[in-house]
């Protein structure tokens, strides 16, 4: 049996059932990551000695019967820009190559109480700015199904290594489609929750009112599972949300009858690869077979999106990153002539081009004389996109897209035009700008077996709806397996002596 | 100098809020802990930290509105304001400039020529910055963290003053008012009122304002005073040489009694304020203005009235004795206990101001307690001591806060009304002083003085003056 290949829910069952431990289960991330991880990058951290401690520790709880939910024991990874006290969190970039956070997030700590083992941390555009992670300090994380290409980003590393297997699960975070994209690409589960439904507090800030963490997986019940364990309602941020119900696991019902799913026409034109398109269609035609009202609609203001994104998004960051000065951690700079210096040249020598690119782009939309033709036009953008989502959920339960306009692109083909990336992030921005929950799910590959994901998006607080579509979407399908992952049974068929 | 003319001044006065703790996080706000013992992830500015916010914060800056005319903004909310300084953890401050809490209200001043509006444009909430500590030894800066993120309202008035009296009248009137509230101890030396002073000249009865200058670093009202003065001087005296005053910060230096210029306007940063992302809006409903409203103290102006009223204390009594609130304070709850107002007065007046005087004290550094200074009276009252031993016990109590009666006790300073004690007493007085006794006789009055005296120091003062003159006369 090769534990890796199994979902999150049911290793936990093995290991509840006494047939595997968690220790067994860590070993196997930890094998694996030994095995795939030099070529695909997926990790910054890896922290074998506390993981398999932690291992044992959560194995005797086991035993005692004091933990046994769904992720128990299970081997997970966390995105490097969620705080671990004592283990390195670098959000991928150079000027927190050394820090070592005094906390950990609250949702990290929602998954270790929920019995989770975190085993490392994964690579990421740096700061989470980028849909490649090949901005990152440490170097690009390659995509599961061709070393060639990219993994998607910013939660590259998130989403390639559960499809590589070295772990169960892992903590992404979505700030204009950084989890749902990625799983596109990864040929993975990925969900961001509603705005204000997981703790920030420990994340750290890209675009402070846009970022929510969310669950990457193999399934939907993963995903469900995972989510309940990590959502909270935490005093410790003013925007997180007392939600009325934090069940999500109840949502995995086989069942769109009289669902009502929407397809923005406006998502489906110029710019969308044809291959995307015909398998995001199929995926429609499906949910209908199986009950669901399917219809076609104008979102409207599309358009807009991505610059009211880029705007409050960067305006937002640029703030956000002046904390990192050289002057308390991380990165400084190391010969400088006084206070001013110091700063410039901490921060010119420990930020890349992309993170310096989205400063400056923040600091000059703040600026007095363009704040209201730039951050306060787009905070109104804002305002109408999401009262253009509220004109679709007064007729429709889910709404349903691409992920993405194209599969993964070749690595190094992006960076050179940041326009054209930011463009790629059209169908992932706006539900971000109206603080929507949004899933992708794995519906096939274009001709060069690279994954595409569809992503269906639901109204505030309405995951069940979009978790029920998505369960029942995937029922009618196999998880594909990536071919490093699939190569590693053979290996682990030998070593059983079979 | 031919022209006359007039000085305008705003005031931009910065109040530390007495919260217990601080504005976004629970770290204590008290004084004095060693550096950075204060501190959480919130106030250093650690990654991934978000602040929540103080509700206490928000109703001391509503109570300092509510008593100082303000509208309330019942729905305000947070900007950052961005620039990078070491003593600024995350390299912005959270404070408040689209929607401050307050706005647009006045406190009433004394001036010689009657009673004068100062405008208030707005009061806002912000968070207040770490310490840079300077080792000249080691040639490098350090900072604590310990005050940062301690709540501050921003006080900002309206151009209304005209001279350094006003704006002391204006300060003065302001700092009673949250201490009365109990919003903040206000003391300019400590820093927790501080007041930059925005100044500029114009001739007597143009319309426009002349161009301004910030002052900032005056620590007390006399710097203050000679910083107005000292601009005002330099700003004349450019427009007389035909020169122009540049609108710039200048720092005060109350040894040299000079301002040099810190910033002009063309170094001005832009801060590039934009909405606080990680606090929402603070709404504050009709109930919470209402219960912040019924929980306002009684301000200087009602309690002159009541004292006047209620306990007959002259004008001059009630003007001293409500101007600290710690000193109303003592007075109203000794009053309570003993039921003499005129005599808590006195004590306040008298040896309670000698004493500070003498220690160096501010009314807000008395510590004796009230139930203390009552007992005191109530002794007096009963004839149990006399009035030099209570004197006495009063620097006791004022110093130690010592219980009155115990310490009258235990070193056996009660009144002797013994007679027969006293009797004995004055008839060794008198064996041993023939000669004044024989003055006495030879008609030298004076000389009873001078055996009461010998008497009271043989009973160690303890003694009723009252009886010992009678015995004495008697016997003699």
């Amino acid at each position: 049996m090769n534990i890796m290949s199994l979902t999150a829910v049911e290793l936990s069952k093995k290991i509840k059932a006494g047939e595997v431990t968690a220790v067994d289960a860590v070993k196997a991330a930890l094998e694996q990551i030994k095995r795939v991880d030099g070529e695909f990058n997926c990790y910054v951290t890896v922290d074998e000695e506390s993981a398999l401690k932690k291992a044992e520790e959560v194995q005797k709880k086991i035993e005692t019967g004091e933990l046994a939910g769904p992720l128990a024991g299970v081997p997970a990874a966390v995105k490097d820009n969620m705080c671990t006290e004592g283990m390195l969190t670098t959000c991928s970039s150079k000027i927190l190559y050394n820090f070592k956070p005094a906390y950990t997030a609250e949702a990290v700590l929602n998954l270790e109480k929920a019995g989770a083992v975190v085993i490392g941390k994964t690579n990421m555009d740096e700061f989470a700015m980028g849909s490649t992670t090949e901005t990152s300090f440490f170097g690009p994380t390659r995509n599961p199904w061709n070393a060639e290409h990219v993994p998607g980003g910013s939660s590259g590393g998130s989403c390639a290594a559960v499809a590589l297997e070295e772990c169960a699960f892992a903590l992404g975070s979505d700030t204009g489609g950084s989890i749902r994209q990625p799983s596109s690409f990864c040929g993975v589960t990925g969900i961001k929750p509603t705005y204000g439904t997981v703790s920030r507090y420990g994340l750290v800030a890209y675009g402070s009112s846009l970022d929510q963490i969310g669950p990457v997986a193999k399934d939907v019940t993963d995903c469900a599972a995972v989510l309940e364990a990590i959502a909270s309602y935490d005093p410790k941020d003013s925007t997180s949300v007392k939600r009325e119900s934090y069940d999500f696991t109840s949502a995995l019902t086989e069942d769109v009858r009289g669902l009502r799913i929407g397809i923005p026409k406006d998502y489906f034109g110029k710019g969308l690869d044809t291959e995307v398109k015909e398998s995001i269609l199929k995926a429609a035609k499906l949910l209908e077979e199986k009950g669901a009202v399917v219809e076609e609609f104008d979102l409207s203001l599309v358009e807009y999106a991505i610059p009211a994104y880029y705007i409050i998004a960067s305006a937002e960051a640029s703030s956000n990153l002046a904390r990192f000065d050289g002057v308390k951690y991380g990165y400084r700079t190391g010969t400088y002539t006084g206070l001013h210096n110091m700063y410039k040249k901490s921060r010119s020598e420990g930020f890349g081009p992309e993170v310096k690119r989205r400063i400056m782009l923040g600091s000059f939309v703040l600026s007095s004389g363009y704040y209201d033709a730039y951050y306060l036009k787009a905070l109104k953008t804002k305002a109408l996109i999401k009262q253009a989502f509220d004109r679709a959920f007064a007729e429709y339960d889910v709404i349903l897209a691409p992920a993405s306009p194209t599969t993964a692109p070749k690595l190094g083909e992006s960076l050179g035009d940041p326009i054209q990336m930011y463009l790629g992030d059209i169908y992932t921005i706006s539900v971000n700008l109206a603080g929507l929950p949004g899933i992708t799910v794995p519906c096939g590959a274009d001709s060069r077996g690279l994954p595409i994901g569809m992503q269906l998006i639901g109204d505030c607080f309405q995951e069940n709806k979009i978790i029920r579509a998505a369960y029942t979407f995937e029922q009618s399908r196999i998880y594909e397996r990536c071919p490093a992952a699939k190569a590693q049974d053979r290996k682990q068929e030998r070593s059983d002596g079979r | 100098m031919s022209k006359q003319y007039e000085t305008v001044i705003g005031l931009e006065v910065h109040v530390e809020l007495a919260t217990k703790t601080k504005i976004f996080c629970s770290c204590s706000t008290e004084f004095g802990g060693a550096p950075n013992t204060h501190t959480c992830p919130v106030c250093t500015g650690m990654p991934g930290s978000l602040p929540v916010l103080n509700k206490q914060a928000v109703e001391y800056a509503a109570a300092v509105g509510l008593a100082t005319n303000c509208k309330i903004n019942q729905r305000c909310k947070f900007d950052r304001k961005n620039y990078f300084y070491p003593d600024n953890p995350q390299n912005y401050q959270i404070s408040q400039l689209y929607q401050p809490i307050c706005r647009d209200g006045y406190v009433e001043i004394d001036t010689s020529a009657g009673p004068k509006k100062i405008g208030i444009h707005e009061i806002h909430m912000e968070e207040d910055a770490g310490k840079l500590i300077h080792d000249e030894w080691e040639d490098c800066s350090l900072v604590d963290f310990n005050r940062s993120g301690v709540p501050l309202i921003e006080i900002v008035s309206e151009p209304d003053m005209r001279n350094a009296d006003e704006v002391i009248a204006y300060l003065d009137k302001l700092r009673l008012i949250i201490q009365y509230l109990g919003a903040s101890d206000c003391k300019l030396q400590e820093g927790s009122m501080r007041a930059d002073v925005n100044l500029s000249v114009r001739e007597t009865g143009a319309e426009k304002f002349g161009t301004r200058t910030e002052m900032k670093n005056l620590n007390s009202f006399k710097a203050i005073a000679r910083a107005i003065e000292g601009e005002r001087e330099r700003q004349i005296e450019l427009l007389e040489m035909g020169r122009q005053v540049i609108q710039e910060t200048r720092r005060w230096d109350d040894n040299k009694e000079a301002s040099y210029t810190m910033r002009s306007k063309e170094d001005a940063q832009d801060y590039r304020y934009f909405p606080e992302p990680d606090l929402t809006p603070i709404i504050i409903s009709d109930e919470w203005l209402a219960a912040i409203k019924a929980r306002q103290p009684e301000l200087r102006t009602q309690k002159l009235i009541r004292y006047k009223k209620d306990f007959d204390l002259p004008d001059y009594d009630a003007e001293i004795i409500t101007s600290a609130k710690r000193m109303a304070d003592i007075f109203e709850e000794a009053t309570a206990v003993c039921g003499r107002p005129k005599k808590v007065s006195n004590w306040l007046m008298v040896e309670t101001m000698r004493l500070m005087k003498e220690y160096g004290m501010e009314a807000d550094d008395l510590r004796f307690s009230p139930e203390n200074l009552a007992k005191l009276i109530q002794l007096t009252e009963a004839g149990t001591i006399n009035s030099s031993v209570a004197k006495e016990v009063f620097e006791k109590i004022f110093l130690e806060d010592i219980d009155p009666l115990q310490y009258v006790e235990k070193h056996g300073l009660k009144t002797v009304n013994d007679e027969g004690a006293l009797r004995e007493a004055v008839e060794q007085v008198l064996a041993d002083n023939p000669q004044s006794v024989e003055d006495y006789h030879n008609g030298k009055e004076k000389a009873i003085g001078f055996l009461v005296g010998q008497t009271m120091k043989a009973m160690k003062g303890k003694a009723d003056p009252g009886m010992v003159n009678q015995i004495l006369k008697e016997l003699l």
